[in-house]
């Protein structure tokens, strides 16, 4: 609480700093890329514009990632910046519902972003009009301890059974199968929705997020019976409500759990915390139901344009700079993810190799993620939902039933 | 200007109080009186903080009485309230233990105090680690007699009584900084005059030390109190109202409703506010009365 209120105290000084200074030429950006690799891929690329177009000077302001989420609220109303980064999908609903995104079609037409991220064009489009320009998606999947793999004799698990096996043999030898710290609960939505996706396939899921099907509806308990063996078979580790997703990275160093389904940023704490190349692997997340196209997870981030922006005109420049192929590039290969853009080149990390290639042989769909895809309500209700079944699986049933109970509520 | 001198001058044992009073109250009403009816009203709206608000008048608390998460925190908050107590007697006892003089004495309290100077976050990190089920002592000492480790925070059955033993360490302190501020002021003459009485032991304690520790007593019970029933950084902190929301308090799924990641229920947070409001409306008429009895009987 504390920390909170003086985080606020400081943007609001911070804001008051901002009101005084701008002036036309002077752009301002908010973004919440604090961690060490987005801080520098956005120092580059502000560098980078500001070089090409002298006569704009940037005015950056870097927030905190956790308050960030709270004081974009304040800061779209109160006293907004030219840009600000934020998500795709329903992410950005309450804000564009809101009126305070401005529309960017006029910047996707002349700057040819239509053809060049047409693959994102869908989750920014709201109400068919587009409200921002993405810049950088990661994959999803299991990362994997390949040393322990091996040394069990393990082969990389494509089905359901193999996977089941790959867990059994993995337990049998004192090593958890798979590691996540649900504390903070979105990591739970993660499996979620790999278990849904592979279950009853990419359409049901975003019907399932858009609150067209009931949760109480046989094809959800489908999944969650899959879930649910998981679950009973001892695939997760012990006590991972009390952990947070950096927290239970320390069993997977440590070799007392062999796998983690998470997004490819897991990879650079992962190395940083001491595992080489040679005992970190990557694979899809495995099929099972044969006859369900895999799916992906890969969740977008953007940069939107506030409604109540003063200089939209360098704004524009800025986003119509950042949809650019080399741009692209430059950012993701900072950032350690890929580019949007078609015509960017992917860094040559076998990570980011192995994800793009497996993003764009994908044939059943791209989610972005549970709570960009369903409605905020929703989606906590949702992971709470997630983190409780996986602790008491028993409890499904009645689950089910508040988690029907708040969908009613929520798409009216 | 002369007529309104004389009015003045006339009334003068009338209206300086209230001149006097004029900043405090005027303070009172912009941030305390205000601000609650500004949150009583809002939570007739349904309204997202963002956009326009729609009145649905007792929804919000036709809604509240339904929902299973309010009743929990509702409970939690009774917990909170009960065990939180016991940090006015353990508090007192620290304080009796304390109350003497030996060579450096003031340094073991400044130490037995240190837990109350310190942020409520800190304290809540602290205790985290220290339930922590892969490292943290608690674990190591249950392993160390045989027993098996238990993960407080992340098991339903344990984790509100976790965070109040976390709560009740700084509380405790404060409890006992404020007994041992009242027992300076016990008169050592009735004590004399007690044990000349033969009075020993518990009966000293009750009969002659407690009652003149009585509005150390009051001050340290309304402050438990409310610490009990704004018990929200620890939650937040610890377990940040998991796991699946079974250590929420009120505080803390007010915040969460309306100001969270994924809260934008600005309308159903007031109305959780305006409950709470209620609720320490009983404590805080309760105080309020006392007072005026004291004023009165002096």
């Amino acid at each position: 609480m504390n920390f909170k209120f003086k985080t606020s105290v400081a943007s609001a000084v911070t804001f008051a700093l901002m009101a005084s200074t701008a002036f036309a030429g002077t752009l301002v950006i908010n973004t919440d890329t604090s961690d060490p690799a987005p801080k520098a891929a956005f120092e580059q690329l502000i560098k980078d514009f500001e070089a090409e177009n002298s006569d704009i000077t940037v005015k950056w302001n870097l927030f905190d990632h956790e308050g960030y989420k709270t004081s974009i609220r304040n800061f779209l109303t109160a006293d907004a910046p030219d840009l600000a980064n934020w998500y795709a999908g329903n992410r950005m609903l309450p804000y564009v519902n809101a009126g305070l995104f401005e529309p960017v079609d006029d910047v996707w037409a002349s700057a040819g972003l239509n053809d060049t991220l047409a693959s994102a064009s869908a989750s920014m489009t709201i109400d068919g009009k587009k409200w921002g320009v993405p810049y950088t998606y990661y994959n999803w999947g299991v990362y994997y301890r390949k040393d322990i793999f091996e040394n069990l004799g393990i082969g990389i698990p494509k089905t359901w059974d193999d996977f089941k096996a790959a867990g059994a043999t993995l337990n049998a030898n004192g090593v958890k199968p798979i590691t996540i710290g649900s504390k903070y609960l979105w990591t739970a939505g993660g499996v979620f929705d790999y278990m849904n996706l592979r279950t009853n396939g990419y359409d049901f899921h975003m019907a399932l997020t858009k609150g067209e099907v009931s949760w109480t509806d046989d094809r959800v308990k489908a999944t969650f019976a899959n879930w649910k063996e998981l679950v009973d078979a001892g695939f997760f580790i012990d006590n991972h409500a009390a952990l947070s997703w950096q927290e239970a990275l320390a069993p997977m160093v440590q070799g007392d759990a062999a796998m983690y389904v998470m997004g490819n940023f897991a990879v650079a704490p992962l190395r940083e915390a001491g595992l080489s190349d040679d005992q970190l692997g990557f694979f899809q997340f495995p099929q099972i139901n044969p006859n369900i196209d895999m799916a992906e997870e890969a969740p977008t981030d953007t940069i939107h344009i506030p409604a109540n922006a003063k200089n939209k005109v360098d704004a524009k420049k800025f986003l119509a700079f950042l949809g650019r192929a080399d741009v692209q590039t430059k950012i993701n290969a900072t950032l350690g993810q890929l580019p949007i853009n078609k015509n960017s080149s992917v860094s040559d990390d076998k990570f980011l190799q192995a994800g793009m290639s497996m993003l764009s042989s994908t044939t059943g769909g791209i989610a972005q993620f549970f709570d960009r895809d369903a409605p905020a309500e929703m989606a906590q209700a949702g992971m709470e939902g997630f983190q409780e079944f996986m602790v008491k699986p028993e409890r499904l049933e009645a689950i089910l039933k508040r988690l029907e109970k708040v969908r009613t509520r929520v798409y009216k | 200007m002369i007529n309104m001198n004389s009015y003045f001058k006339k009334n003068k044992l009338k209206i300086a109080p209230w001149l006097f009073m004029a900043p405090g109250l005027l303070m009172f009403i912009t941030y305390v009186i205000w601000p609650i009816a500004g949150s009583i009203n809002i939570s007739f709206y349904d309204w997202d903080g963002l956009g326009e608000k729609t009145w649905i008048g007792m929804g919000n608390y036709v809604e509240l009485f339904d929902d299973e998460a309010f009743y929990k925190s509702l409970k939690n908050n009774f917990i909170w309230l009960i065990l939180y107590m016991l940090a006015v007697p353990i508090g007192l006892f620290m304080a009796l233990f304390l109350n003497q003089s030996v060579r450096g004495i003031r340094i073991y309290k400044s130490m037995f105090f240190f837990p109350f100077v310190i942020s409520q976050v800190v304290v809540g990190l602290v205790f985290s680690w220290f339930y922590d089920p892969n490292f943290g002592l608690l674990n190591i000492v249950i392993e160390f007699f045989g027993g098996t480790g238990i993960a407080i925070l992340a098991d339903e059955r344990y984790v509100t009584y976790g965070i109040i033993a976390a709560g009740l360490w700084p509380q405790t302190a404060y409890c006992m900084i404020l007994y041992l501020t009242g027992l300076n002021a016990v008169d050592s003459e009735q004590i004399e005059a007690g044990r000349l009485d033969n009075a020993k032991g518990w009966k000293m304690l009750w009969y002659i030390i407690l009652p003149q520790l009585k509005p150390a007593t009051f001050i340290a019970i309304v402050v438990t109190v409310i610490g009990a029933l704004r018990s929200f950084d620890m939650v937040s902190i610890m377990t940040a109202g998991g796991p699946w929301g079974s250590s929420r308090v009120l505080a803390y799924y007010m915040y969460e409703k309306s100001f969270s990641e994924y809260g934008f229920r600005m309308g159903y947070g007031a109305a959780i506010a305006v409950i709470l409001f209620l609720i320490m409306m009983v404590y805080i008429t309760f105080f309020l009365l006392k007072m005026y009895r004291d004023e009165k009987a002096n």
